[in-house]
């Protein structure tokens, strides 16, 4: 797969106009996706870029690959599908938090169950934008929208949370204003064998504008966020002199020097653990107590549901007789009448 | 002495029935696969309620199986048995009205004590009254004899009274003349782990031939062979000849099968059997839902293979905002809609045929595909086969209908060869100049551009496409523009369908057209009605939408047009959407039954 071809970003253009609203989070996903697949050098035939419906869902029109626009909430039945039915194509999904967490829901956890070679782009910005401003299955409790003048009265998904709680094997979380981040989120969730999570957190300038600041704010996310790496120590802050502990059954955020704290009492993340356990509290990590977890949380290798399926066919095709469609017409009883 | 081979008779009806786990199923299959194997004709309708073990005894959990085997051809499983075998009271309470007057009833008499006559609804003992009737009441004692013909096999209780329905088929195949090795050859490769549970069977068998070879009651008939067509034989019934063909399809196109589907009575079996043909290649997914069902194959269909779903009603129902998105991205798949009773959950396990408009008419916007429904169990591999080439060679979606009676039906079938179907050419998209991908040529037919394929790059989806190059257009004359083209496309199926046949002569003075299903039953009236002098024709439609182009040329020469079917006009309906300058009389069912002859008979002489 990783041949080497010389592409830029700009081979992954279609000639089609953009009409996302200027500002949107979306443009800078697009762009970093280009980057992605132009940087893992894979020929850009084997690209199949699949989405449901939403302002996100129009993401394969921009894209100079193979594209499939679906039906609502449909994004992870069409890519399974496009992924079974010919394994060496690489399928990208993107999706957003209605298509996939509300009417997609059924689909979004069946495919992460089987563990299908897919990357999921999940464009969370807690609102259904191409409807115009109302609740979705993210909106934080009492988040007021056009349907919920009063305040939403229902608890919101969390992306991770369902990931794991389907068995998912990958997940990673990026930010929509951070592009070398989202880039090599991508290339990580590319190379990773199996569905790929990956919540972005996407901000709607018109219907949900500053939703994530408190998280993505230039000036405030190293000390908001920590980013994760597989076999590095978990440490934060503009000077990276901030960490996590555990604490009982808790996460806490400590400062080295303070308390007596070093940099071998920080831990290290291991994105390859099956136990989900670490993962799941690094992905519920919260402000203002804790810093809010990106990069790859989870990477777990696990046989992927599209390969069995290749392999299967390949050691039922070798040990049977029937080789062929006469094979199986005359197959069994029959009879001749002379 | 039984009295042996005295009488030889043309064709019998025989119905076996019993609690849904006294094995009436097997029972039945044994006797058709044995008779076929004579060389009769057959014709075969298992009966089974939606309740996987319904309480014991009650007349809804009773299971039948109905076989009409003959010397001359067979259509139907027939209207009414000539011979009944109920294992207990409430599967002769259930099958009484379809015994002809003068038929053999077998009854295990050991299953008629008070707890089950009273679980059957009976209030007094049936058995007297019924003995005063016009029938031939053969009071077997199945359940002692199973017994102990078994005794000291060393068998516990509940396995030597699983074996009991083998008395019963030993009893009917002396019965016909019928020899046991079919059966006894089934046990040995069934049970050749279990040597032991095989010769039980075995001996069961044995003991219910011997039983009847013994009493004086019963008369020994011949059934001689029919006279059917040279070739190469085999059972099928409709769900396995769908998948069958199917998987021709796949063949005769170079195209992996993919289908994707979710388990829905009485379509279910399609699924199953495709996903034992991996050996062929055959990539079955079973989807959390209907919706994935149909969408998994249309992502499966952009990627390249020839992909196809299996629903009944309800399931297509389910289906019905994906079959747009197919139609506008133009896409080939097959929809496989095994009808059921509905509405909504309905009857499950019974059949109807009152899925024709939701599959001509049943979608958001305006949506055209090609319908087309198989007629006899055993040419739902045709249809499944011609679906498919539909489907490739018009990038069209297709839907086939079957339904429960020729889906669970079976019938001997004389081995279609692969040399015999045609080639399914692929329009695949060419890769020397700039890809359109809604480019049409003359049949309105885009071409197929598989992703992997370099230079042919190209996006489509749900949104409404320009002309020729695919991209998103919200042009207001474009959006007519191909609404017009999807319908041309669709339209022109109708110049690669063959034209409608009648069976009779080409003027009449009734003309009796039927679609689907219910072939089997309209031929068999037809025919009846034409050896009895009446002036009668019959035409039955497997090409539904579009019809065949010779439709109103065929209408126009008959005084009387009959549409029969099996719900309240959905077919009289549709022809006279497309010809309105033909007055239609109606004869319907919606008993979630087939159709019998002898009230299509009726029905037909009160219009002379």
């Amino acid at each position: 797969m990783s041949e080497q071809n010389n592409y830029t970003f700009k081979d992954f253009k279609s000639d089609q106009e953009i009409r996302w609203c200027p500002g949107c989070g979306d443009s800078a996903i697009l762009n970093a996706v280009q980057k992605a697949m132009a940087d893992l050098g894979r020929k850009k035939e084997e690209y199949a870029v699949v989405s449901g419906i939403g302002c996100s869902s129009r993401f394969p029109y921009y894209m100079a690959t193979y594209g499939f626009h679906g039906i609502h909430g449909r994004a992870g039945a069409l890519a399974s599908g496009v992924k079974v039915a010919n394994p060496h194509l690489s399928v990208w999904q993107i999706t957003g938090d209605g298509d996939a967490l509300a009417i997609g829901g059924n689909h979004f956890i069946h495919e992460i169950r089987r563990n299908v070679d897919l990357n999921i782009l999940l464009f969370n910005n807690e609102i259904y934008g191409l409807t115009k401003g109302q609740y979705s299955p993210t909106s934080k409790y009492g988040k007021i929208t056009k349907t919920s003048p009063f305040g939403t009265v229902e608890y919101p998904f969390s992306v991770g949370e369902l990931t794991v709680g389907a068995h998912g094997k990958f997940f990673a979380r990026t930010t929509d204003n951070n592009l070398k981040q989202m880039t090599d989120v991508f290339i990580e969730a590319e190379h990773h064998r199996g569905t790929s999570v990956i919540e972005i957190l996407q901000n709607c300038v018109i219907f949900n504008d500053g939703v994530h600041d408190l998280i993505t704010d230039k000036n405030t996310r190293e000390e908001h966020q920590i980013y994760l790496e597989h076999g590095k120590p978990m440490l934060f802050g503009k000077d990276n002199n901030k960490g996590l502990v555990l604490d009982g059954w808790k996460l806490k955020a400590v400062t080295i020097g303070e308390d007596g704290i070093t940099e071998a009492d920080i831990l290290v993340h291991d994105a390859h653990e099956e136990n989900p356990t670490m993962h799941s509290m690094l992905i519920n990590m919260k402000l203002p107590d804790l810093p809010v977890a990106m990069g790859v949380i989870r990477a777990v290798k696990a046989t992927t549901y599209d390969e069995a399926v290749t392999k299967q066919i390949e050691w039922v095709k070798e040990s049977s007789k029937i080789k062929n469609m006469t094979d199986l017409l005359f197959s069994g009883n029959t009879w001749e009448v002379k | 002495m039984g009295k042996k081979a005295t009488a030889e008779l043309k064709q019998v009806v025989i119905r076996f029935s019993g609690d849904s786990g006294d094995g009436m199923q097997l029972t039945g299959t044994q006797f058709s696969n044995t008779s076929a194997l004579l060389g009769n004709d057959v014709s075969t309708f298992p009966d089974y309620p939606a309740e996987i073990r319904a309480p014991q005894g009650t007349v809804g959990g009773v299971s039948g199986f109905q076989l009409h085997f003959g010397q001359t051809e067979i259509n139907t499983p027939g209207d009414y048995a000539d011979v009944l075998v109920a294992m207990n009271p409430a599967a002769l309470r259930a099958n009484l009205r379809w015994v002809k007057s003068g038929g053999t009833i077998i009854l295990d008499v050991d299953s008629f004590n008070d707890k089950n006559l009273k679980r059957a609804g009976y209030v007094n003992d049936p058995l007297p009254e019924l003995k005063k009737g016009d029938y031939n009441i053969i009071e077997a004692p199945v359940t002692e004899f199973t017994k102990k013909a078994l005794e000291g096999s060393g068998l516990d209780q509940k396995t030597v009274l699983k074996t009991k329905n083998m008395f019963t088929l030993g009893i009917v195949y002396w019965l016909f003349d019928r020899p046991l090795s079919y059966t006894e050859q089934f046990f040995d490769d069934k049970f050749g782990k279990k040597p032991q549970i095989a010769e039980a069977n075995k001996t069961v068998l044995r003991a219910g031939f011997n039983f009847a070879e013994t009493i004086e009651a019963l008369v020994s008939h011949k059934v001689a062979a029919a006279e059917i067509e040279k070739g190469v034989y085999r059972n099928i019934t409709g769900n396995v000849a769908t998948a069958w063909g199917l998987l021709a399809a796949s063949e005769k196109s170079g195209l992996p099968l993919f289908v994707g589907s979710y388990p829905i009575t009485p379509a279910t079996d399609i699924l199953q059997e495709l996903s034992e043909h991996k050996n062929l290649g055959v990539k079955t997914f079973q989807a959390e839902d209907e919706i994935a069902g149909i969408v998994t194959s249309i992502g499966a269909s952009f990627a390249g293979l020839l992909a196809a779903t299996t629903t009944s009603g309800p399931g297509l129902a389910l289906k019905t905002e994906a079959l747009g998105l197919a139609v506008i991205t133009e896409l080939p798949l097959v929809v496989i809609d095994v009808q059921r009773g509905g509405p909504s959950t309905g009857l499950p396990t019974k059949t109807e045929q009152s899925d024709l408009l939701q599959a001509v008419y049943g979608r958001n916007g305006e949506a055209p595909m090609p319908v087309i429904a198989a007629s006899t169990p055993s040419n739902c591999y045709f249809y499944a086969f011609e679906a498919a080439r539909i489907a490739v060679e018009h990038m069209t979606p297709v839907i086939l209908l079957t339904d429960g009676f020729i889906a669970n039906g079976s019938q001997p079938w004389k081995i279609t060869s692969m040399d015999e179907l045609p080639k399914i050419n692929v329009p695949y998209a060419k890769t020397d100049a700039p890809y359109l991908p809604y480019e049409r040529d003359e049949k309105f037919v885009r071409t197929w551009a598989i992703p992997g394929t370099a230079g042919l790059e190209h996006r489509i989806g749900g949104l409404e496409k320009m002309a020729k190059t695919g991209n998103v257009s919200y042009v207001p004359e474009n959006h007519e523009v191909m609404t017009k083209e999807r319908q041309d496309k669709v339209d022109a199926v109708a110049n690669f369908i063959p034209e409608l046949q009648v069976e009779g002569a080409t003027e009449a003075d009734l003309l009796i057209v039927g679609w689907g299903g219910t072939y089997g039953h309209l031929i068999s009236a037809a025919h009846t009605l034409q050896e009895e002098g009446y002036s009668v024709a019959h035409a039955h439609f497997n090409y539904i939408n579009p019809l065949p182009k010779n439709t109103a040329e065929v209408l126009k020469r008959y005084k009387k047009i009959l549409v029969c079917e099996l719900n309240s006009g959905q077919f009289k309906k549709h022809l006279t959407i497309n010809f309105p300058q033909f007055s239609y009389l109606q004869y319907n069912k919606i008993q979630g039954l087939p159709f019998t002859v002898l009230e299509i008979i009726e029905h037909a002489k009160t219009l002379f």
